[in-house]
């Protein structure tokens, strides 16, 4: 069997709009987050498989795959230590526990 | 390597020196002496302004095109600086505070971090370096917009800024990969272009425009992306609510109009246009219709903000250079009438802790000279003449209609009437404050020092930017070398 780019591709997209429907359902920050980790990881998964296949002697997707990746662990860094706070002012860390400014 | 490179990088290297003084003096000074902290940012701040005003432009393209230095780039990095600065002078009182003073170091070092992120963007001509520009402006900003540990507000809207900002970044990557598949394997702006109009129309790309447009309109706050604004500025401590509203939407407003005339200007401009005019009539429309119910100062300043972003994004529809040149005006002009009004709501809160609109009713009796000040800005900000406010106005209009299309004229006519229901919102402000009878809410106060400085450079900028056609000369004369191509540079 020949793995063509669609395998790939095809669970790329999967990833991509199972982190979408994440972070519209989930009601915890922490799985949020987690959706959030699953479209940024799926764009990288793009840029791989386009680099690997389509231009096997260059490098810039995978570069800019590595830059994607730090810059995804800085911003769940920060996501984190910002939900630690609304966990120490609320008690839990429920989004439906933040609706407080509206419209 | 060539290192001597660096040099073209003058503007970033003189923020990154910055940071670096600001973040030893505060590591390296006990507490009770970082009253100085605050004089010496700013001096140095307003001595880097000064410097990035006057060294000219190298005009170079450096790292095979990845950075370019050019007149416009370092005109706009220049307003950027003054807006700065005056962001600056209006929070010394505000880091005053016994809760803040401790932390003021780590506002200075995160704010110029966001600059030098912002100045990336700028002058960014391939995606890489744009990303890495675009976060390091956007998450420094969710700290930011953290700040006030003490305030439940702050942690919300610094939970809605980071989750929705990630969100919008994964789109624009996501945008940006899918662009990647048909740009012959480089990502340098100049490159897709040459390797998009060769080919036809694609599902894939009209797809990755959408998704950049997402991407970039989060950061914007363009309607239908604008639902975190109005609650992380009314969250934020308002000085980086302030700063939120005009620096890094000026600096994203410069970089949208570089991504769209360099890389999908060419064959693209037809579909772009189409998606941008729904979206430029829905963010001014929404923006002025949600603002005429807001009661609270702050988020009544967000959706304003939502709506001149509607304005400032006109002038990425002529795909122009004049388009360019009056966009940057608009953006000057915006950044000193909005730091105007919340140099005066900052005053109102820092002395009596006071944000709703119905507080400024009688404001004049006590504090005649900041209700002119607010006067003046929401003159500006609705545009009526003889303020800068109206001449961004005409001159970005102007340019609309200099391209000749029926479409375009009717954008401009939509704008035109919702400046008139803006009309209405922000004379709003000026009734409460001059006309609304009965006894004033706000006690008489006498605002900061440093205040007063920051507010006469707001109204002077609102005063004289319009009177003075070299400044806007200077934009329309600077703007082509934004949209160059860079092989000229190299």
């Amino acid at each position: 069997m020949d793995l063509t780019m669609l395998w790939y591709l095809v669970p790329s997209i999967i990833m991509f709009a199972a982190g979408v429907y994440g972070f519209c359902t989930r009601k915890n920050m922490i799985a949020l987050l987690l959706s959030l980790e699953l479209m940024l990881n799926a764009a990288d998964l793009n840029f791989v498989v386009f680099n690997r296949f389509l231009f096997p002697d260059m490098f810039e997707g995978m570069v800019f795959t590595l830059f994607a990746i730090a810059i995804a662990a800085a911003e769940t860094a920060i996501a984190i230590a910002i939900i630690i706070n609304i966990y120490r002012e609320v008690g839990n860390t429920d989004i439906n526990s933040v609706k407080q400014m509206k419209f | 390597m060539d290192y001597s490179q660096f040099g073209a990088m003058l503007p970033e290297l003189i923020i990154l020196g910055l940071f670096f003084i600001v973040f030893l003096v505060d590591t390296f000074t006990k507490d009770g002496e970082k009253k100085f902290l605050t004089p010496v940012t700013a001096i140095l701040f307003a001595l880097s302004t000064i410097a990035i005003w006057i060294i000219p432009a190298s005009d170079q393209a450096i790292f095979g095109g990845m950075y370019v230095d050019t007149a416009a780039c370092k005109v706009m990095k220049a307003i950027l600086n003054i807006g700065v600065f005056i962001v600056f002078l209006q929070s010394a009182e505000w880091v005053r505070t016994d809760e803040i003073a401790i932390r003021k170091g780590e506002f200075y070092e995160l704010i110029l971090v966001t600059l030098f992120g912002m100045y990336l963007m700028i002058s960014a001509r391939h995606f890489l370096l744009f990303i890495i520009g675009l976060e390091a402006a956007s998450l420094p900003l969710a700290a930011l917009v953290a700040f006030n540990k003490k305030h439940y507000d702050s942690h919300e809207a610094a939970i809605k800024y980071i989750l929705t900002a990630v969100f919008s970044s994964a789109i624009l990557l996501m945008g940006i990969s899918f662009v990647y598949a048909f740009s012959g394997g480089s990502l340098y702006f100049e490159d897709i272009r040459n390797a998009i109009s060769v080919g036809a129309h694609s599902g894939l790309l009209i797809c990755a425009l959408a998704f950049v447009i997402a991407g970039i309109g989060f950061k914007l706050s363009l309607v239908p992306f604008h639902l975190w604004t109005a609650d992380v500025y009314q969250g934020a401590p308002t000085a980086i609510t302030s700063y939120l509203s005009v620096i890094s939407k000026g600096s994203a407003a410069f970089a949208f109009f570089v991504i769209f005339v360099q890389v999908f200007g060419t064959l693209y401009s037809g579909l772009w246009e189409w998606m941008m005019y729904a979206v430029i009539i829905a963010t001014i429309t929404v923006g002025n219709l949600f603002a005429i119910r807001q009661k609270n100062m702050k988020r009544f300043m967000a959706f304003s903000s939502i709506s001149q972003a509607g304005y400032i994004m006109l002038g990425v529809m002529t795909e122009s250079a004049m388009g360019l040149g009056s966009m940057m005006f608009y953006i000057f002009v915006y950044i000193v009438s909005n730091l105007a009004a919340f140099g005066v709501i900052s005053a109102v809160e820092n002395k009596t802790g006071k944000l709703s609109m119905d507080d400024y009713d009688g404001f004049h009796k006590t504090n005649p000279r900041l209700s002119f000040a607010m006067t003046l800005a929401m003159f500006s900000l609705a545009g009526i003449p003889p303020f800068a406010g109206f001449f961004s106005k005409i001159l970005i209009f102007t340019s609309v209609t200099a391209v000749d299309s029926m479409a375009l004229y009717m954008l401009v006519l939509i704008a035109l009437i919702n400046t008139i229901i803006s009309l209405y919102y922000y004379l709003l402000v000026v009734k409460a404050i001059w006309l609304k009878p009965g006894d004033a809410k706000i006690e008489r106060f006498e605002s900061d020092k440093c205040d007063r400085v920051a507010m006469c450079l707001c109204v002077s900028g609102i005063v004289f930017l319009g009177l003075v056609p070299y400044i806007y000369d200077y934009c329309i004369e600077v703007a082509p070398t934004a949209i160059a191509t860079i092989t000229t540079l190299l």
